[in-house]
C-alpha cells in the first residue's frame, strides 16, 4: 500500500513546493507549462501574419514605393539593432544554461546583461522612429515624403518612375499622388509591425524583471527552473520576429554601394 | 479533501468556500464555469432584447418603430453580442470549462489561474461594449466592413472593436487550457481513443480558438488603427484594398461559426448513445471529423465573398472547399442517426434538444451548401436566405445543443433535477418558435428581400408577421428553462450522481462534485460509451 500511486503523488507533493495542487508530479507541470508556451507561440505567428499578408500583397502591387521607402530606413541602425537582439537571445540560453547547472551568480548576470539589451532594442527603435517623426514620415503626421527634409524622391527618380514622366506636368503629380499614398501604406506596416513587436519586447522586459528577482532569489535550481524556460521561449520567438521584420522592411531595395 | 467530510454534509465545489470573494478569486474550473454561466446569460438578454427591437421593427413595411440608423444600431449589436459575448464562449466557457477537467480525470485545467484571467479578460471585453453601447453605439453591422467601418460610420467602431479585440485573447486562453489540458492532465488509462467525443471536438474548437482569433484580433487592431489615424490602408481610393480586410475577417469568422457548432456537436455526441442506451456508432469517424472540420473550416473563407470582386477561379476553388466541409459535418450527422438505430431510446429532455438539433443543422447545413455555389449565391447573397442559413445552424443549432447539454448535466452542475415535464414543454415550444421565426426568411430571401433594411415592400409583410411571431414564441421558449431551472435549485429533487446511469468519469463522482473533482484520481480501463446491457434508471424510463 505505501507505494500505491496516490501516496508517492502526496509525498512528491510535499516534497515540492513549487508543485501545483492539481499536478500529478512535476514532470506534468513542467510539460504542461512548455506545451501551454508553445501553443501561445503558434497564436502569436498568427497574430503577426495577418499583418505580413497585409505586407506582402501590398509590396508586390506597390514594390517601387516600397523599396523607395525602405531605402530611407537606416541599415546600420537596423543592423546594430538586430545585433542587439541576438546577443540578448544569447544571454537568455546561458542564464537557462547556468540555471541547469546551479550557478546562480552567473544566472542573475546573463539576465541582467539580457534586460540591458531589451532596453536598449528598445532605446534605439525609439530613437529611430523620433527620426521619422522628423523627417515627416509617420503617417497623418504631418506625412509628405515628396518635398523637404524626408523626401524620397530624391535619389530614387529612376526606382520611383519619376524620369519617365519628368516632362509631363500632369502625369508628374499624379506620381508624386501614388507615391505619396503608396509609401504611406509602407509606413504604416512599419509601424504597426515594429510597433507592435516593440510592445512584445516591452511585454518581455517585463516579465524578465521578474524573473531576474526570482533568480535573485534562488528559486531557480537544476531540477526547477520551469518559469525561465518559459520565459526564454517567449523571448527567443520576439528576437525571431524581428529577424523577420528587418529584411522584409530594411532590404527590400538597397542601392549597391556606388 | 472531501473524503474527511462524510459525516454531516458532504463538501461539494459549491458549498467548499461561501462569499463572493471565494467566487471573485477561485481557480476552481468549475466555479468559473458558473461566473462563465451568469455573464453569458446576462448577454443574452441584451442580444435578445435587440433581437425583439429588430422584429418589432419587421412587424410592418414602414419603418416606424426605429429610425434607419437606429435600426442599423440593433442588428449590429444584436450581431456582435451574440457571435462575440454569446455564442463563443457558450458551450466551451461554460460546459466545457465545466465537464474537460472531470471527462478527462483531473483536478483541474492546466492552468487554473489563466482560466480566471480569461473571464476577467471576458469581463473587462463586455464592460468596454457596454460602455459602447449606451454611448452611442456601432452600426456597421457585425462584420465591420470598411470602408464605411473606418471612414463613413459616425459611431463607436473603436471601442466596439476594441472591446471584441478584447474578449478574443478570453477565448485563446481558454483554448490554450483546453488544449494542454486534453495533451497532459489526461488520467491513468485515458487514452486518446478513449475520451469521450464532447473532449474531442472540443480539441478542436480550441485550435480553431488558438490560430483563428489571433488574426481577427490583429485586423480589428488594423481597422482601428485606419480610422483613428486615417491610414488608407483599407481605402480603395488611396491605393489599399477593402477586400484585403474581408479576406482577413472571414478567415477569421468562418472558421468561427465552427468554434460555435462543434461544441454543440460534442454536446449532442453525449447525448445521443446515452438516451438510446447504444455505442455511438463509428467512435473514430465522429472524432475525426471534428478534427477535419477544424481543418478545413480553415480554407473556405472567401465562399462569403463570392459578390465581393475576387477572381472567378478562386471563387470555384472555395466553392469546391466549401462543399468539401460539408462532408465531415454530415458525418457526424449520418453517425448519431447510426446511433439511435435498434437503441432503446427515451424522449427526456436532453434528446428532444438533439432530435432538434439534428433535424435544424442539416436544414441549416444543406442551405449552406445552396450558397457555396457560385450562381446560387449570387441571387441570394445579402438575402434574409443567408439569415436564415446561419439562424439554423447557430441558433438551431447551437443554441439547442446549449440547451441541451444545460439540462443533460445539470444535475450534475447544481445537484439538482430539473422538472422532466416542464423541460419536454419548453423543448417543444423552441421547437416550433424556432421554425415559425426562420423558415419564412428562407422564402423572404428567396424572394429576394435583402438582409440590413429597416422597411421593405408590401409584400413581403405576412411572412415577416409569421417571423416576428414566432420570436414571441422561441422567447417563451428560452424564458421557461431559466424559471424552472432557477426554481429546482431550490424546489428540484436532490440529483442522484448518476441519473442517466450514463458512462462519462464526470458522472462517477458525486453531485455536485467536491472541489477537486474526484476523491481519489480516476483509473480508466474502458471505452467510452460502454452503454450495452446498462439500461436507463426506472424513474427516465417510465417517463417515456
Ligand atoms: C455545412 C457547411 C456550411 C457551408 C457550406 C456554409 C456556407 C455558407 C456560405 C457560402 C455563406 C455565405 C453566404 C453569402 O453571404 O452569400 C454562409 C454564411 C454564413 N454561415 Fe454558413 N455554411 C456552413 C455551415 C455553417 C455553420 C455550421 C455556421 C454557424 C454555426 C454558419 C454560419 C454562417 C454565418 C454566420 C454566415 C453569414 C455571415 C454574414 O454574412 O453575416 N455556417 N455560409
Ligand atoms: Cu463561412
Amino acid at each position: 500500500m505505501s507505494d500505491s500511486p496516490i501516496v508517492m503523488e502526496h509525498a512528491e507533493h510535499e516534497a515540492r513546493p513549487e508543485l501545483r495542487h492539481h499536478f500529478a508530479d512535476v514532470e506534468q507541470q513542467r510539460n504542461a507549462a512548455s506545451l501551454g508556451m508553445w501553443w501561445f507561440l503558434g497564436t502569436e505567428i498568427m497574430f503577426f501574419g495577418g499583418m505580413f499578408c497585409a505586407y506582402l500583397i501590398y509590396r508586390r502591387w506597390y514594390f517601387e514605393e516600397f523599396a523607395a521607402a525602405s531605402r530611407s530606413l537606416s541599415l546600420g541602425i537596423g543592423t546594430f539593432n538586430t545585433t542587439v537582439l541576438i546577443c540578448s537571445s544569447l544571454t537568455v540560453a546561458m542564464s537557462v544554461r547556468a540555471a541547469q547547472l546551479g550557478n546562480r551568480k552567473l544566472q542573475v548576470k546573463m539576465l541582467l546583461l539580457t534586460l540591458v539589451f531589451g532596453l536598449s532594442f528598445i532605446g534605439i527603435k525609439g530613437i529611430e522612429w523620433h527620426k521619422k517623426y522628423t523627417e515627416h514620415h509617420i503617417p497623418t503626421f504631418d506625412y509628405n515624403v515628396i518635398s523637404g527634409e524626408g523626401s524620397l524622391v530624391k535619389g530614387n527618380e529612376h526606382l520611383l518612375g519619376i524620369d519617365k514622366v519628368e516632362n509631363d506636368p500632369v502625369k508628374l503629380r499624379e506620381r508624386k499622388v501614388e507615391i505619396q499614398q503608396h509609401t504611406k501604406i509602407f509606413y504604416s506596416l512599419y509601424f504597426a509591425l515594429t510597433g507592435m513587436h516593440a510592445i512584445h519586447m516591452i511585454v518581455g522586459v517585463g516579465i524578465f524583471i521578474c524573473i531576474t528577482w526570482m533568480a535573485h532569489k534562488g528559486r531557480f535550481t537544476p531540477e526547477y527552473h520551469t518559469p525561465l524556460e518559459i520565459a526564454g521561449l517567449y523571448w527567443h520567438f520576439v528576437d525571431i520576429v524581428w529577424i523577420y521584420l528587418f529584411p522584409l522592411l530594411y532590404l527590400i531595395d538597397r542601392k549597391p554601394i556606388s | 479533501m472531501a473524503t474527511l467530510a462524510v459525516s454531516g454534509e458532504r463538501k461539494n465545489y459549491l458549498n467548499a468556500e461561501y462569499g463572493i470573494r471565494s467566487w471573485l478569486f477561485t481557480t476552481d474550473h468549475k466555479r468559473i464555469a458558473l461566473l462563465y454561466l451568469l455573464s453569458i446569460t446576462a448577454f443574452f438578454f441584451i442580444g435578445g432584447f435587440a433581437a425583439l427591437l429588430i422584429r418589432l421593427e419587421l412587424l410592418t413595411p414602414a419603418g416606424d418603430l426605429l429610425s434607419a440608423d437606429a435600426y442599423n444600431k440593433a442588428f449590429t449589436m444584436h450581431g456582435q453580442v451574440m457571435v462575440f459575448f454569446f455564442l463563443i464562449p457558450s458551450i466551451p466557457a461554460v460546459l466545457g470549462n465545466f465537464l474537460i477537467p472531470m471527462m478527462v480525470g483531473a483536478k483541474d485545467l492546466a492552468f487554473p489561474r489563466i482560466n480566471l484571467i480569461s473571464w476577467y479578460i471576458y469581463i473587462i471585453a463586455g464592460i468596454l461594449y457596454i460602455h459602447c453601447l449606451v454611448t452611442g453605439g456601432v452600426d456597421t453591422g457585425w462584420t465591420f466592413y470598411p470602408t464605411f467601418s473606418t471612414e463613413f460610420s459616425n459611431t463607436k467602431v473603436i471601442e466596439a472593436g476594441l472591446a471584441i479585440f478584447v474578449s478574443g485573447f478570453s477565448s485563446i486562453l481558454t483554448g490554450l487550457n483546453f488544449v494542454v489540458t486534453v495533451h497532459r492532465m489526461r488520467a491513468p488509462g485515458m487514452t486518446w481513443s478513449r475520451l469521450p467525443l464532447f473532449v474531442w471536438s472540443h480539441y478542436a474548437t480550441s485550435i480553431i480558438m488558438l490560430l483563428g482569433t489571433p488574426v481577427i484580433a490583429i485586423t480589428l487592431v488594423l481597422v482601428v488603427l485606419e480610422r483613428a489615424l486615417n491610414l488608407g490602408i483599407f481605402d480603395p481610393t488611396r491605393g489599399g484594398d477593402p477586400v484585403l480586410f474581408q479576406h482577413l475577417f472571414w478567415f477569421y469568422s468562418h472558421p468561427a461559426v465552427y468554434i460555435m457548432i462543434l461544441p454543440s456537436m460534442a454536446v449532442i455526441s453525449e447525448i445521443v448513445p446515452c438516451f438510446s442506451r447504444k455505442r455511438v456508432f463509428g467512435y473514430n469517424f465522429v472524432a475525426m471529423s471534428s478534427i477535419a472540420i477544424a481543418a478545413i473550416g480553415f480554407l473556405v473563407w472567401a465562399h462569403h465573398m463570392f459578390v465581393a470582386g475576387i477572381s472567378l477561379y478562386s471563387a470555384i476553388v472555395f466553392s469546391f472547399l466549401s462543399f468539401l466541409v460539408a462532408v465531415p459535418s454530415a458525418v457526424k450527422v449520418f453517425n448519431w442517426t447510426a446511433t439511435l438505430y435498434k437503441g432503446s431510446i427515451s424522449f427526456s429532455t436532453p434528446m428532444l434538444y438533439a432530435f432538434g438539433f439534428i433535424g435544424l443543422f442539416t436544414i441549416g447545413g444543406l442551405t449552406g451548401l445552396f450558397l457555396a455555389s457560385l450562381g446560387t449565391d449570387v441571387h441570394i447573397h445579402d438575402t434574409y436566405f443567408v439569415i436564415a442559413h446561419f439562424h439554423y445552424v447557430m441558433v438551431g443549432g447551437a443554441v439547442m445543443g446549449y440547451l441541451g447539454g444545460m439540462h443533460f448535466w445539470w444535475p450534475k452542475i447544481s445537484g439538482r433535477m430539473y422538472p422532466e415535464g416542464w423541460g419536454r414543454l419548453a423543448a417543444l415550444i423552441v421547437f416550433i418558435g424556432f421554425n415559425l421565426t426562420f423558415f419564412p426568411q428562407f422564402i423572404l430571401g428567396y424572394l429576394g428581400m435583402p438582409r440590413r433594411y429597416w422597411q421593405y415592400p408590401p409584400e413581403y409583410q405576412v411572412l415577416n408577421v409569421l417571423s416576428t411571431a414566432g420570436a414571441t414564441i422561441l422567447a417563451v421558449g428560452y424564458l421557461l428553462p431559466m424559471v424552472y431551472l432557477l426554481w429546482s435549485l431550490r424546489y428540484g429533487k436532490p440529483a442522484p450522481d448518476n441519473p442517466w446511469q450514463a458512462t462519462g468519469l464526470e458522472w462517477q463522482t458525486s453531485s455536485p462534485p467536491p472541489t477537486f473533482n474526484f476523491d481519489e484520481t480516476p483509473i480508466v480501463t474502458q471505452e467510452a460509451y460502454e452503454y450495452e446491457n446498462m439500461p436507463l434508471p426506472e424513474e427516465v424510463t417510465l417517463e417515456r
